[in-house]
């Protein structure tokens, strides 16, 4: 288990080094996480989503059971439908599954997590400290880059990041 | 008839163009009964089909204050959308998406409306919604009523609401809102022209902006 971890924190680490690294991106175990995005926010408005893509590299199965973020009193994973017409949001239990050697993608339209009862607005440019909790990875804190309310694309927030 | 009575021309071909004439003459007369009875009778009764009431009458107030109304809407198209401003997702979504489609329309894109209402008066108030609207970079016309102003609203566009507890132990806490998702576009007499889907592509979407403002 714990030799199995070190491979990859070393692939990393030497990724790291190699390639300029997006600042918000982060990894940890067989977890990297890349494009942590969030909305600015209104100020009458008390929530946010949050999007990003969780990639397993190992060969077994992890899970995000949780997020803390100093920002708000709550963070939830949620999944967002369109069924008939009518959008549907409702809060995911137990977590996301995400399988070996493969990336979950949380995204507008789709599964995504909200911040719920925010301290403060989200400015454009500000960056929102988070904690992810795997079941194999354990933590692994990120940063989600607060883009402007008419992004609605992982693409388009790694555009006006740079 | 009258006709029956007059001397009957020479030879089989005559009668047969004599009685087509007054098969014609009867079919006419009876097509013009029949007119006169459907006008009366329509009168009297609901529109037809195609001019069914749709979306108003309604009364709303406006981010600055001032009312919203369908008569103060009219002579304009204008594509509306139902949402509230803690609606993390769809609701930005489909309002930037707006503001996207209105650019890539070009001069065709500032000759409709964009009207976003919100249909959670209990937390939006008129200035909230007024700010959240400003976020998007292009003119949005943002409108939200009492309950009984919304319910009406809704009522004309068969919109779909419903308030969800966020946490399904804690039903007093935060909420949120399944909502109809679909943007209605309305002509300028005030009649519904098409609705655009959210998973619909921009390139439907754009074609039905265009045939709304031509």
């Amino acid at each position: 288990m714990q030799f199995r971890f070190l491979i990859p924190i070393t692939g990393l680490g030497l990724a790291m080094l190699a390639a300029p690294l997006v600042a918000q991106d982060a990894a940890k175990g067989n977890i990297s996480i890349s494009d942590p995005w969030t909305r600015e926010t209104a100020a009458s408005q008390t929530v946010g989503g949050g999007f990003m893509t969780i990639r397993n590299n190992g060969q077994s199965a992890d899970r995000l059971l949780s997020i803390a973020s100093s920002q708000a009193a709550e963070v939830q994973i949620h999944t967002m439908r369109v069924e008939a017409g009518v959008m549907k949001m409702r809060q995911v239990q137990g977590g996301i599954a995400i399988p070996a050697g493969k990336a979950v993608t949380l995204k507008p339209g789709a599964t995504h997590i909200m911040f719920i009862g925010l301290k403060k607005p989200f400015k454009p440019g500000d960056m929102i400290p988070a904690t992810l909790r795997f079941e194999r990875a354990g933590s692994v804190k990120v940063r989600f880059a607060v883009q402007a309310i008419g992004t609605t694309s992982a693409a388009e927030a790694h555009h006006a990041g740079h | 008839m009258p006709d029956i009575e007059q001397p009957q021309p020479n030879g089989p071909a005559a009668v047969r163009k004599l009685l087509w004439v007054m098969a014609a003459i009867a079919a006419l007369l009876g097509g013009l009964l029949y007119l006169g009875l459907e006008k009366s009778g329509a009168e009297k009764t609901a529109p037809v089909a195609g001019a069914l009431p749709f979306g108003g009458p309604f009364e709303l107030t406006r981010a600055d204050g001032t009312a919203l109304t369908d008569a103060s809407l009219a002579g304009r198209p204008y594509a509306i959308f139902f949402g509230f401003t803690r609606c993390p997702d769809v609701c930005p979504t489909t309002l930037a998406r707006l503001a996207l489609l209105r650019k890539k329309l070009g001069a065709d894109g500032h000759k409709f409306d964009i009207v976003f209402v919100s249909v959670d008066p209990e937390r939006d108030r008129p200035n909230d919604i007024g700010a959240y609207a400003d976020m998007f970079g292009t003119p949005i016309i943002a409108a939200t009523g009492t309950d009984a102003q919304l319910a009406r609203i809704r009522k004309g566009f068969g919109v779909y609401v419903k308030k969800v507890p966020i946490d399904a132990a804690k039903p007093d806490g935060d909420y949120t809102m399944d909502h109809t998702a679909g943007i209605f576009l309305m002509d300028g007499q005030g009649r519904l022209s098409s609705i655009i889907d959210y998973h619909e592509a921009d390139a439907t979407a754009l074609d039905k902006l265009r045939m709304l403002v031509r």
